[in-house]
């Protein structure tokens, strides 16, 4: 019996989701399955949105291969799906000598891995770079290969595309069972459906042990590390240029000073080994460990510009690198491990497992109607922000929904809402990541009862059941006037 | 496209339509009131309590009472009010401004006014502002938006309910959602002192035994898809949270009214000079702002705890602007006014020697038997005592007779110490 | 007995001292005006309250027209008042001050319309 699926990938974050862009250039069948109701719902939410230069990880591990191979491959997939990104740079900072030796370790570690333009600069030069960093500042390890990106909108656009070029995209369906047959896999989810699939590609996350365990593999396991970050008033969005590091720790990076894509700076992650896959919570001391780490490497930053905070949750792996490979269980294929420099591994991830999966005896014939492109959704607040009233005046004449202002505080208009809607995302949550309604100082205060209807109107979902990210989030979910409350 | 008016105003709330009047009473021929909704009325149509006018009506209203007779008024003129349009930046051209708009009916507008009075009201505290610790589920928000769905649409956040706040709005909608059918757990109010008015403990807590819990706050929320439980902890002088006499609460809702702040992101935009303690405007006596021909009033300008001075304040704004426009304003040395001893804020921060001013303030704290003075570099010009005064009650104090020889007014509370627990 | 009150009538809120036997007033001191010592003896004996709500509009946006009693109504009386609200539907247009349910639950007061729609 031929299975449904030449693929199924479990798990529709950056991984799976480039995987199945990728994937998609081919003749294939493929079936992209998440356990939420949009995308990229879960880690890849709730990172920091760097494509870092490639100094950090340690030569000869698969993290620091893909992570250079991936970096290259950003200028041109935001061309083409249109998602924002930015080669800012990063500056890893030094106050002490000690630390300026450390520098001097990741500049040549950064050599072996192949990073390109470093500079090793003195603390004039780091000033007259970034002149709000402290002026303790010793000198700093310049890469200019690295950039920002919006993740979830990255997320959202391999998706989209993936979805136009034959991928099935399939949400809300949780795997409960994965058993190998005679010459296939069998997937079953929670919403009732059974895939059949030649190959299945755990991109699971945080639950990618758990995915393993189904099929009886247990040789590794997932240690979630909690990351909070803290969104500072894009009023001081100038506070940096480039993205700000300290020397790192064994465990994580370093809390930075992030400047991000839509404006904001982003200060964070903590880095926090947590006993539940599921905590997202904030912290009283992940805020003050963040601050003092954070003013440290630039003092101007206040926790009063603080306008919202997140967790993420890094899904470690024992021994520290990904997991990408064959198993025991022909057809299971693990993308395991994802955490730092996932993001900025992921399209070099996916073109590893069309390798493996090519290995494996997949063939892999081009489609001759691959489309690579992937149209943004057109947005007016760059217009407005930079007074460009001739480019805003023409995309209202155009699009007269245009004209309707829904979020005063990121300027996101109803045309951008409908488009939103119009591509898949009914929670707030994803029409929050894909225009940035509500996301702005007042925090949706004033655009929820707009979008809510807005949704109502154009999908016929009623206002109490609309979710914040899917069933059991409602807003609102008690109609008052109907009958007895 | 494009209008040419003398006036526009930006916001048709109380204090836009009052302003607007004025102008027109003043004898200003074309004047356009620009609004976001789509409804005037500003944020009194939401607010379907009474409690409003006794002052500006001499009888007591409900919210959208108090605007209806407004909005009545403005019907029997010629002022245009467009709704639907919301303003998105003003460009200053010297003699006169531009506004750019979003209209739902015309498309981008270029509105060319020779005078601008920003009356676009305030907005709510939200929980990134005070970093509430936990994770981030549905069922939290601010009470306003609570307000606006529950009171214009009949959609309720949820049926056990937490309030952070003991203002006004919180302790309205304390009894509101339990008049709907919801349990009001109780409210959290981080100061020794309830916000809002007395009668509201009475009549929105008391009447329905919702217990308020002063000098605590949330150190935690929890819940994965919906919120489902708060962490409730006293807190010290310092406001720092205590672990003994901790306690949680179950709930599916936490309402925050936890502070209003000015709507400013036009007038931030116009580069328009901001005062960091009211969050407004910084204004001069005759409520026009760092830009010439760019007035403010209302809660843009400053957060009000009563509408009637909302209406009273705007009227005084809508006749200088008037002014203005007649090339009436005198122009002249302008003098500090300056908040002393006690006083959190006051407005105008400026004023011209010889004239009169309409002054606004609020104290630090509650204190008893206060004596409010207004000197000038050589003399005392001005005191009133009161017997009782509270932060939450803002003063409206005229002032004439400022001598014309004055250097700068001082303003301050002749009080050795305040009293707490008022 | 001895009863401290705050007198709702006006946003002052006067901090009232009451003293009061079973049937009377004895004494009242703390207010500002005389509406304080006829809200006290209103409020030990017989306790009253306006009610605020919406009621359901038909043929009007938004499809919710607030209301409230054109006068106070005794206190055990405002959930079946509020009950009563969520029973009806009103056609637009209605006007401010038009008559929503007259002389409702007996109280002599009726429920009134406070917005135009």
């Amino acid at each position: 019996m031929k299975p449904q699926f030449d693929v199924i990938i479990i798990g529709a974050g950056v991984t799976g989701a480039a995987l199945a862009r990728e994937l998609s250039r081919y003749r294939l069948d493929v079936a992209l399955l998440d356990k939420e109701a949009d995308v990229s719902f879960g880690t890849s939410k709730a990172n920091s949105g760097i494509i870092h230069a490639g100094f950090h990880s340690t030569p000869g591990t698969l993290k620091s291969r893909l992570e250079i191979a991936g970096n290259r491959m950003f200028n041109r997939l935001s061309e083409e799906l249109e998602f924002p990104f930015e080669r800012r740079g990063e500056l890893m900072v030094a106050f002490t000598e000690e630390e300026m030796r450390i520098l001097h370790s990741f500049f040549v570690q950064g050599c072996e891995n192949n990073v390109p333009y470093m500079e090793l600069l003195g603390r004039e030069r780091t000033l007259e770079m970034e002149p709000h960093l402290n002026p303790d500042i010793m000198g700093s390890l310049h890469a200019p290969t690295a950039g920002i990106i919006g993740p979830y909108e990255y997320c959202f656009a391999l998706v989209e595309n993936a979805v136009l070029n034959g991928v099935q995209l399939m949400l809300s369906s949780k795997v409960l069972k994965i058993s190998r047959r005679r010459d296939h896999l069998e997937v079953r989810t929670e919403n009732g459906s059974a895939l059949t699939g030649r190959f299945v590609i755990n991109a699971a996350g945080v639950y990618s042990d758990d995915m393993a365990a189904l099929l009886g593999l247990k040789d590794f396991r997932i240690i979630p590390r909690k990351g909070e970050e803290y969104l500072l008033d894009k009023r001081v969005g100038d506070l940096v240029k480039r993205v700000i590091f300290p020397v790192p720790t064994p465990i994580s990076k370093g809390m930075l000073v992030i400047p991000t894509v839509d404006g904001p700076v982003m200060v964070g992650p903590t880095a926090a080994d947590i006993d539940t896959k599921d905590d997202l919570s904030t912290t009283r001391e992940g805020l003050r460990t963040v601050f003092s780490h954070a003013q440290k490497m630039v003092p101007d930053i206040r926790q009063s510009d603080i306008i919202t905070s997140f967790a993420g949750i890094r899904p470690v792996a024992e021994g520290n690198d990904f997991i990408i490979g064959t198993t025991k269980v022909k057809g299971f294929i693990n993308a395991a491990g994802i955490q730092s420099p996932g993001l900025t591994a992921s399209p070099a991830i996916a073109e590893m497992i069309c390798d493996i999966l090519l290995r494996e005896g997949l063939d892999l014939d081009v489609r001759p109607d691959f489309d690579p492109k992937r149209k943004a959704i057109t947005r007016v607040r760059n217009f407005i922000e930079k007074r460009d009233f001739n480019k805003l005046d023409a995309t209202i004449k155009a699009d007269k929904e245009y004209s309707k202002l829904v979020c005063r505080c990121e300027n996101v208009t109803e045309a951008e809402i409908l488009a939103s809607i119009k591509r898949g995302h009914t929670t707030l949550d994803a029409i929050k990541f894909e225009t940035r309604a509500g996301s702005g100082r007042c925090q949706a205060g004033f655009c929820t009862s707009r979008i809510l209807k807005i949704i109502e109107r154009e999908t016929g979902i009623p206002i109490e059941k609309i979710s914040k990210k899917g069933p059991g989030s409602e807003l609102f979910p008690y109609p008052s006037k109907k009958g007895k409350p | 496209m494009t209008r040419n008016v003398e006036a526009l105003v930006i916001g048709a709330g109380p204090g836009g339509m009052e302003a607007a009047l004025a102008l027109k009473s003043s004898g200003i021929e074309s004047i356009l009131v620009i609004e976001r909704e789509n409804a005037p009325g500003g944020i009194l149509m939401q607010c379907i309590h009474n409690g409003f006018g006794l002052h500006h009506f001499k009888e007591e209203l409900t919210g959208p009472e108090y605007a209806e007779r407004c909005l009545e008024a403005v019907k029997k003129t010629d002022i245009e009010v467009l709704v639907n349009t919301c303003a998105l930046d003003i460009i200053d051209n010297g003699d006169t401004k531009k506004v750019i708009a979003l209209s739902e009916e015309n498309g981008m507008m270029d509105i060319e006014a020779r005078v601008i009075i920003l009356a676009m009201g305030c907005r709510e505290r939200n929980r990134g502002n005070i970093a509430i610790p936990g994770s981030r589920p549905a069922g939290i928000m601010t009470a306003g938006l609570a307000q606006k769905m529950s009171n214009i649409y009949g959609y309720l956040p949820g049926k056990e309910i937490v309030i952070l706040g003991s203002g006004d709005i919180g302790l309205i909608m304390a009894r509101r959602l339990t008049w709907e059918g919801a349990r009001v757990r109780a409210v959290i109010e981080a100061q020794p002192c309830p916000g809002g008015l007395n009668r509201n403990i009475v009549q929105c807590l008391n009447d329905f035994d919702i217990p308020l819990y002063l000098s605590h706050t949330i150190t935690n929320i929890e819940g994965k898809n919906r919120i489902k439980k708060v962490y409730v902890s006293p807190i010290d002088a310092e406001f720092n949270p205590l672990a003994k006499g901790s306690f949680t609460l179950e709930c599916d809702c936490l309402l925050l009214s936890i502070g209003l702040i000015p709507e400013n992101e036009l007038s931030l935009k116009a580069g328009i000079i901001m005062d960091p303690v009211t969050k407004g405007a910084l204004v001069n006596a005759d409520l026009m702002t760092s830009v010439n021909g760019v007035f403010a009033c209302g809660n843009v300008l400053h957060v009000h705890d009563l509408v009637d001075y909302v209406s009273e304040e705007s009227k005084y704004c809508g006749t200088r602007a008037a002014m203005y426009v007649k090339g009436e304003l005198k122009k002249g040395r302008e003098i500090p006014v300056k908040a002393g001893n006690m006083v959190r804020y006051l407005l105008p921060r400026k004023v011209r020697p010889g004239e009169q001013m309409l002054l606004s303030l609020r104290c630090i704290v509650p204190m008893v038997n206060a004596s409010l003075v207004i000197k000038t570099d050589k003399d005392v010009i001005y005191t009133k005592k009161y017997r009782k005064i509270f932060p939450s009650e803002m003063q409206r104090l005229p002032v004439e007779n400022i001598p014309g020889d004055a250097e700068y007014l001082e303003v301050f509370f002749d009080n050795k110490k305040p009293v707490a627990g008022v | 007995m001895k009863k401290d009150l705050i007198c709702i009538t006006c946003p002052l809120g006067c901090q009232l001292e009451v003293d009061y036997d079973k049937s009377k007033i004895i004494g009242v001191t703390g207010n500002t005006c005389p509406r304080g010592g006829a809200y006290a003896e209103k409020e030990i004996f017989h306790p009253e309250r306006v009610v605020t709500t919406t009621v359901k509009i038909s043929g009007a946006d938004p499809s919710l027209l607030p209301v409230k009693t054109s006068g106070s109504v005794p206190k055990g009386l405002t959930s079946k008042i509020i009950e009563e609200a969520f029973k009806l539907e009103v056609k637009a247009p209605v006007r401010v001050g038009d008559v929503i349910i007259k002389n409702v639950l007996s109280t002599g007061v009726d429920l009134v319309a406070t917005r135009n729609l």
